[in-house]
This record gives C-alpha cells, sequence and structure tokens, in this order.
C-alpha cells in the first residue's frame, strides 16, 4: 500500500511574525522555515504504518517554490522513501493545492493521503477535506488514532464534545491532530541518507491545474493590541479588583 | 442575496453556536435559511424557526445523517446549493469537516474562520495564530464561509420561520460511525461559557487538576480547559484544549492557571474580556496579556481564591 503525505513549508512554529508596515503581508523575510507541525505528525504516522509492515511506500509531496525541497528533505530523513516537488512560484490557496494533489493521486495511485490538519500560517484547515471531495474519497479529519487493515481505514477522531471512531473504505483521506503521535528527531546518519533518495519536480502546467487565487488578500493588520495589565499582590486584591473594578463577580 | 447556514445540532437541540452564525449571516445581509440536517431533528428544526433573522428552515431528515457524517452533509448542501450567494457553519469540528468538502465539490474557495464582515464579498480572519488579521476579497459566485463564533454575538429567538422539508441525498456509504466517547460534564459548554477555569503544566498532575481547580469552578460556575501542555500531559481529554488548534474562547472572565502563554493557547483565549493569570513565573508571557496578574504558588493561591469566593 502507497500512503502520500503533502508536507508544506512554513514559518516555524516559534516564530511570532510581524506585520509589515504597508500591511500588505507579514515580513517572512530572514524567519526560520520549518515543516508545517501537523505535517511532520502525518510524515511519522505514514512512516510508522511502512514500518509496521501495513504500508510499503511513503510519498512526499511538497507544492510551491523550490526551496520547498528542504522540506522535503526532512521528510525523507524521517523515512518517507522519494519526494516530488510541484514547483511553482504563484501564491497557492488550498483549492489549488487539493487540485494538484488530486493529479498526482491519479498519477501515484495511494491507497491513503495523509496531510495535517491545518497549516499554521494560513490556518485554513481546508486542503485535506478539499482533496477528498474532488476524489471522491472518506474522509477522517482530526486524527489521533489510525489503523489501516483489510481495505478499511479505522481512525478516532478528536471532536468538540470528545472522540469518536470512523471506518471508512480505502482509499481515504485522512489529517492529523496534534496528538496522533510524536514524530522522531531524524538522525544525522538519516539525514545523509535522505540527501540521497529521489525527489522528481513537476510543474501544475505539467499536471493540468490552474492554480490562480480566489480570493484577494487587500491588506493584513495587527490584531487588536492587548495591553498587560496590572499585578496584584494577593488574593484579597484580586477579588475586589474583580468585584469592584472589572465587575465580572 | 440568500444564504444558507448548516445547522449544528444533536437532533434534540440546536448547538449554541448555529446562533452566532446566523448573526454572521445577518451582517453579510439578505435571505436566511438554515439547514437542518439530521434523524428525528423536529425539535432542532422548531428550535432553527425561532432564530431571529431566519426565514426558512430546510429540514432533511433521514438516518444516514444521525451521524452528521462530512461525505453525505455535504453531498446534501451541495444539491441544494442552487440560488444561495452565501454558504456558511460555524468554525466548529463539525463545520471544518464539512464545508471544506462543499466547497471543493462547488469548484470555489473557503474562507475560514472570519471574525467580522467587511462586505458581501469581503471578510475579515485571522492568520498565524491570530498575529495578523488579513482582509480577504472572493472572486467566487458562492462564497463559503466558517465563522468563528466568539466573534458574533448569539442572536435571539422568537421568530416563526416556516419549516420545508427537503429530500434527502442518497447515502455515499463510504463512512460510518463506530462510535463515540464524549466527556459527560455538567459544566457550562467551553466555547459558550461565560467564565472559564483554565489549567496548564504547572498542576503538575491530572489529580491536581480536578482537586484544584474543579471547586474553583463550581464556585463561578465556569467551564474547565486546559493548555495544551496539560491536554498532552494526559491530566485532561482533548476537547479541554484552548488554543489555535483547540477551542477558541471569549468568555467573559477567563481565569490561567500554571500556564505559560505560549503563543498558540493566546491565539485561543486573547479575546476574552476580563483575563487573570495565577503563574509563579514573573517572566511568564501570559502576564503580558492578563488584566490581573498574580505571581504565586497556585497550590496555596487558588484554594484561597476558591475559599475566598465563598
Amino acid at each position: 500500500m502507497k500512503i502520500l503525505v503533502p508536507v508544506k513549508r512554513v514559518v516555524d512554529y516559534n516564530v511570532k511574525v510581524r506585520v509589515k508596515s504597508d500591511g500588505t503581508g507579514v515580513d517572512i523575510a530572514n524567519v526560520k522555515m520549518s515543516m508545517n507541525p501537523f505535517d511532520e505528525i502525518a510524515v511519522e504516522e505514514a512512516v510508522r504504518l511502512k514500518e509496521a509492515g501495513v504500508a510499503t511506500e511513503v510519498v512526499a509531496v511538497s507544492c510551491g517554490v523550490a526551496a520547498c525541497q528542504e522540506t522535503l528533505r526532512a521528510a525523507m530523513a524521517i523515512g518517507a522513501d522519494r519526494g516530488i516537488l510541484v514547483d511553482t512560484d504563484a501564491e497557492l490557496q488550498p483549492l489549488a493545492v487539493a487540485k494538484l494533489l488530486k493529479a498526482l493521486c491519479e498519477k501515484e495511485g495511494p491507497q491513503a493521503v495523509i496531510c495535517g490538519k491545518q497549516a499554521i500560517d494560513d490556518d485554513a484547515n481546508q486542503t485535506g477535506q478539499m482533496l477528498a471531495a474532488l476524489m471522491g474519497w472518506p474522509q477522517a479529519t482530526f486524527a489521533s488514532k489510525v489503523a489501516l487493515a483489510d481495505g478499511k481505514a479505522t481512525v478516532t477522531r478528536e471532536i468538540d464534545g470528545g472522540l469518536e471512531t470512523l471506518e471508512l473504505s480505502l482509499p481515504a483521506v485522512i489529517t492529523t491532530d496534534l496528538r496522533l503521535n510524536e514524530p522522531r528527531y531524524a538522525t544525522l546518519p538519516n539525514i545523509m541518507k535522505a540527501k540521497k533518495k529521489p525527489l522528481d519536480t513537476l510543474t501544475p502546467d505539467a499536471l493540468g491545474v490552474d492554480v490562480a487565487p480566489r480570493l484577494t488578500t487587500l491588506s493584513v493588520a495587527e490584531p487588536p493590541k492587548r495591553s498587560a495589565g496590572e499585578r496584584v499582590a494577593d488574593v484579597a486584591q484580586l477579588m475586589d479588583k474583580l468585584k469592584n473594578v472589572a465587575k465580572v463577580i | 442575496m440568500a444564504i444558507l447556514v448548516l445547522a449544528e445540532h444533536d437532533n434534540a437541540s440546536l448547538k449554541a453556536a448555529t446562533l452566532n452564525t446566523v448573526a454572521a449571516a445577518q451582517k453579510i445581509g439578505g435571505d436566511i435559511h438554515v439547514l437542518v440536517a439530521g434523524n428525528g431533528c423536529d425539535a432542532a428544526c422548531a428550535a432553527a424557526a425561532a432564530l431571529t433573522g431566519v426565514s426558512k428552515v430546510l429540514c432533511a431528515a433521514a438516518p444516514h445523517y444521525e451521524a452528521q457524517l462530512a461525505e453525505n452533509l455535504a453531498a446534501l448542501v451541495v444539491a441544494h446549493a442552487a440560488g444561495y450567494t452565501h454558504i456558511l457553519a460555524p468554525a466548529t469540528s463539525l463545520g471544518k469537516n464539512v464545508l471544506p468538502r462543499v466547497a471543493a465539490l462547488l469548484d470555489v474557495a473557503q474562507i475560514s474562520d472570519i471574525v467580522a464582515v467587511e462586505a458581501a464579498d469581503t471578510f475579515v480572519r485571522p492568520i498565524y495564530a491570530g498575529n495578523a488579521m488579513a482582509k480577504v476579497k472572493s472572486a467566487d459566485a458562492v462564497k463559503v464561509i466558517t465563522v468563528r463564533t466568539t466573534a458574533f454575538e448569539a442572536v435571539g429567538s422568537g421568530g416563526s420561520a416556516p419549516v420545508e422539508a427537503i429530500a434527502a441525498a442518497a447515502d455515499l456509504g463510504l463512512s460510518k460511525l463506530v462510535g463515540r466517547e464524549l466527556t459527560k460534564s455538567e459544566r457550562p459548554e467551553l466555547g459558550a461559557a461565560k467564565v472559564i477555569v483554565s489549567g496548564g503544566r504547572g498542576l503538575g498532575s491530572g489529580e491536581n487538576y480536578h482537586a484544584l481547580l474543579e471547586p474553583l469552578a463550581d464556585k463561578l460556575g465556569a467551564a474547565l480547559g486546559a493548555s495544551r501542555a496539560a491536554v498532552d500531559a494526559g491530566y485532561v481529554p482533548n476537547d479541554y484544549q484552548v488554543g489555535q488548534t483547540g477551542k477558541i474562547v471569549a468568555p467573559q472572565l477567563y481565569i490561567a492557571v500554571g500556564i505559560s502563554g505560549a503563543i498558540q493557547h493566546l491565539a485561543g483565549m486573547k479575546d476574552s474580556k476580563v483575563i487573570v493569570a495565577i503563574n509563579k513565573d514573573p517572566e511568564a508571557p501570559i502576564f503580558q496579556v492578563a488584566d490581573y496578574g498574580l505571581v504565586a504558588d497556585l497550590f496555596q493561591v487558588v484554594p484561597e481564591l476558591t475559599a475566598a469566593l465563598g
């Protein structure tokens, strides 16, 4: 069974981004970039399925600029077998990425696509669901436990009230939540090995996909600032403030 | 303009998130229809029909809508999408699951998690864990939108819109529900609570979390929340998590106990009206957003606070 894992290059989760003063976007020049943390969990899960003998091949895919090759190498250092870069400088929105992934699914024929539930830059939380819809496949989003067997996926999902377990026919799309697994650290030998793994490059044109954006960002602004309030000395003073100043209790 | 709102419900009642979503639809303006898809969902339909601003309720009742599976719900919405300029759902685990499927099937973009309506085609949404607010304009004929519920005040009820039964779409049979483990609680729902008591890794264990925070929450009639660290450490179940990828909350009062305040956590609670932080580390980032900060040993002051509330 082949598993496809899309990975996105994003601003590292430890970086607090700054809005550009001209309001055109956030400043990502000279900022540390990493693999989207949810995608890292997706790669780890796929690799564990391969190690367990369930999957036979793990293919990492990234869509975007040439530097996404680093993200693919990082996925291969965790254990993905090969990488595919869909190389484009165009702004990619989730629908466009879902269409690119659809074209790759038709080409590669995976039994499962495991992806992060959301990217921590645009916080869209759409691509996996969109891909599933375009393929006519079932989906299990926000997964905290995944088992694949006998042409079926059994997935436990984190939902607002707790957990639910779904059974899906394969092929299917699964999106990862935080507690699915803890990704391993790539070891130096595996990082070296990853450099030698195959990495193919394609373009949206070659896949026959129109990636034109549907949404235009008119401006990007700082959120309303919340200023630090005051320190209180003890519980009595806190009670006084909550009762008499804030009037919330 | 005509707007279709996908209701979130449990057949017997409407979830509060639907009320905020109808409020967002009112900001867009136009005829508002609410789609209730379920099984034996007459009570939920009646509740939707009573909401202020709703002009019609569409009721699709069939066994294959019982579990609210994304594949079947999306197909139903798409089958009835003709004539609507906007399709809305709350940005809850249901809306986030179903609506991107609807958008892809209609070949349009989705606008996720809007916090403001600027015009019928222009919306504001947070990006980068709420560290930036993007104003985006959609060029699509149909705007498919999820709504951040805390940004829109719930509509009231008192209306009496007609309820129209609509045909169910075919059962796609792609997935099935095996079971649910829902957290049982007498407390208010985290997303709609007026007061939230939230705990982090500073509590040290699940036993401490419950022993210290439950009595305080009882006194305040509060919901209980947690940081990712506390959930990862197994103190409490996943649905307690407040943050960028957990629940987004905006209560009147948020009391953060032993939470350091990672940006991902702040993203989920910084719109609260009043924030109280209790932490022994004076440098903890949580103090940068707190209205009232108490630098102290939580094991000492939390019981004191509980006692002071009488």
